[in-house]
């Protein structure tokens, strides 16, 4: 009843067309130059892992996933925390200003990376932090902080106020009732929520870009100068690529199955 | 759920008004005070008054002819990935299966684009399309199409859309499947016994309970693809020409490549401004959808 004509079809054909530029990246990244120059493949003839082993010796190149974990971890972990009273206040309370401050927040989540670029630049360099993941873990906020708030907002609705008014007649103070209840309640959210941060900080280059030079650059931008400055390195770009499609490959199957509820952002 | 007015609230709101307004607040200001002068380098302003704004909204400038143009395709842009990717996702959908370890593989090799770099989708395409490397360009021109995403506009922004489809279609599709999983089994067996047709359930049961979701996709999916840069910089660098050339790709040209800072400030507050509108029109629609309809759907 619930379903559609068709749909296996549907899904697989879906599937294939998701699957497939991936596994071409893939395959080219086990290729010499040679082979992918040279011949049409569809599978690697003489499978070979010197794209790999280029990566992993080399500073320059691993230092860039370092670069861009730790970026992604502080913006992930400053995202949550200041998000989650905010989430709270929004659920439970009414305030001066909360519908305004809200649009505000999610007008930010919406506001295009290319008009913060040089603003950003200026800022971060007036402030001595260009070129420390700190530049991008604070750049990326702008539209993690109001994402954050928004899912948890629909998580903290989800609890009953019963609940609040039982641990504030039991005598918790607030903050001990926000660490030992609720938190534990809406585990499941903070981590739909630390999910959506990991992923937007991760995906985004432009401003991670910008914000850094030498000692802080993300591998998606190593990625894209290396193969410039030293013409087209096919196997080694594709590598890298499969280097940086494995982190959110990770951390879906970890998700697995909190992805339908994840998606509807708390609030269907 | 009635809640209670507390002006302490805005205690517990500080922290994120502070860490948001330092990234949006100081930057916009510099903005601000850039789009209304104009600078020959050496750290030289000069005032220019409204001028920046008047040539941005004047087609027959160079400016303003750049900055229309690349919103006009920019528009055109986000209507066609719309038009293809709320359809699709919503069939997707309705297509996932039912039970058993195929649902999770296919919501993980779903959710698999989304977790891809931008520059890194576009390095994809671009391998992939292109047509001496390529699986997808080699196959079409085997098949006597001429395709070059390089040189052919046509194909370029062909490239883009379905490079697009590939990488958000799944967003739209993980959003619908989150609002039908709320739908209690109880409304279909309802619905068989009343002998409604499968697209009388569709329209009355499915579409409503996703339209919240819906309206979550549409925004996310307009304002992104409003504000693309990084997938087609990466795969056509803006060209052939300037024909996919959008805006943020125009905006970036001028800000980082010319230094023009002036004309980039007078055009991201131009920019800014349309996403604010759209913004909010979407705001209130989803607010008052929300409105309509108090009764609590199914919690979190």
């Amino acid at each position: 009843m619930n379903t559609i004509p068709g749909r296996r079809i549907i899904m697989v054909a879906f599937l294939i067309f998701l699957l497939l530029p991936i596994y071409w990246l893939v395959n080219m990244s086990f290729k010499t130059n040679t082979e992918i120059v040279t011949t049409m493949t569809l599978w690697p003839h003489q499978p070979t892992l010197e794209n790999y082993k280029r990566i992993f010796t080399d500073e320059s190149w691993y230092s860039g996933y370092i670069n861009s974990l730790t970026y992604v971890l502080i913006n992930t972990v400053i995202s949550i925390s200041v998000a989650l009273p905010a989430a709270y206040a929004f659920s439970r309370y009414r305030f001066l200003g909360d519908k305004h401050l809200f649009f505000w927040l999610l007008s930010n989540r919406m506001a295009p990376a290319a008009v913060f670029a040089l603003p950003f630049f200026n800022l971060y360099s007036a402030i001595n932090l260009f070129d420390t993941p700190w530049a991008v873990a604070l750049a990326h906020c702008i539209f993690n902080v109001p994402l954050a708030v928004w899912i948890l907002e629909g998580f903290v609705s989800g609890v009953p106020r019963e609940i609040d008014e039982t641990a504030f007649l039991d005598g918790y103070s607030f903050p001990r009732f926000f660490v030992k209840i609720l938190v534990p309640l809406i585990a499941s959210g903070i981590g739909v929520a630390a999910f959506f941060c990991f992923m937007f900080s991760w995906v985004e280059l432009l401003l991670a870009r910008t914000l850094t030079s030498v000692n802080a650059k993300p591998i998606s931008a190593i990625m894209t100068r290396t193969v410039s400055a030293s013409g087209m390195d096919w196997g080694l770009l594709a590598a890298a690529g499969v280097l940086t499609i494995i982190p959110g490959a990770l951390v879906i199957w970890f998700v697995r199955n909190y992805i339908a509820r994840g998606f509807a952002l708390g609030r269907v | 759920m009635d809640k209670t007015v507390n002006q302490k609230a805005w205690f517990l709101v500080l922290p994120v008004f502070l860490v948001v307004a330092f990234s949006a607040i100081l930057p916009l200001m510099t903005v601000v005070n850039y789009s209304m002068q104009d600078t020959f380098g050496n750290n030289q302003f000069f005032w220019n008054g409204v001028g920046w704004f008047k040539e941005l909204l004047d087609p027959s400038t160079d400016l303003g002819g750049r900055f229309l143009a690349s919103l006009g395709r920019n528009l055109l842009f986000s209507a066609i990935i719309l038009a293809i990717e709320v359809p699709l996702g919503i069939v997707v959908a309705l297509s996932m299966p039912r039970q058993g370890w195929t649902v999770a593989a296919s919501l993980v090799i779903l959710a698999l684009p989304l977790l891809i770099p931008w520059n890194v989708v576009g390095t994809i395409w671009q391998i992939f399309g292109r047509p001496d490397i390529g699986l997808l360009g080699y196959t079409l021109n085997g098949l006597g199409i001429d395709y070059n995403y390089v040189s052919n506009e046509f194909d370029a922004w062909a490239t883009v859309i379905v490079m697009d489809v590939w990488h958000w279609t799944s967003l739209v599709a993980l959003l619908c499947y989150a609002g039908l999983k709320s739908i209690p089994d109880a409304y279909y067996q309802a619905a068989q016994i009343d002998g409604a047709s499968r697209w009388a359930v569709f329209k009355a049961i499915q579409l409503p309970k996703m339209n919240r979701v819906l309206l979550i996709a549409v925004l996310l999916r307009f304002m992104d693809s409003f504000m693309i840069y990084t997938e087609p910089f990466v795969v056509t660098g803006g060209g052939p020409g300037n024909s996919t050339t959008f805006v943020s790709i125009e905006l970036v040209k001028i800000a980082l490549g010319q230094f023009d800072l002036g004309k980039a400030a007078a055009l991201s507050l131009v920019y800014n401004l349309i996403i604010l509108i759209v913004c909010w029109i979407f705001y209130t629609v989803m607010t008052n959808a929300g409105a309509e309809r108090p009764e609590k759907q199914g919690g979190a």
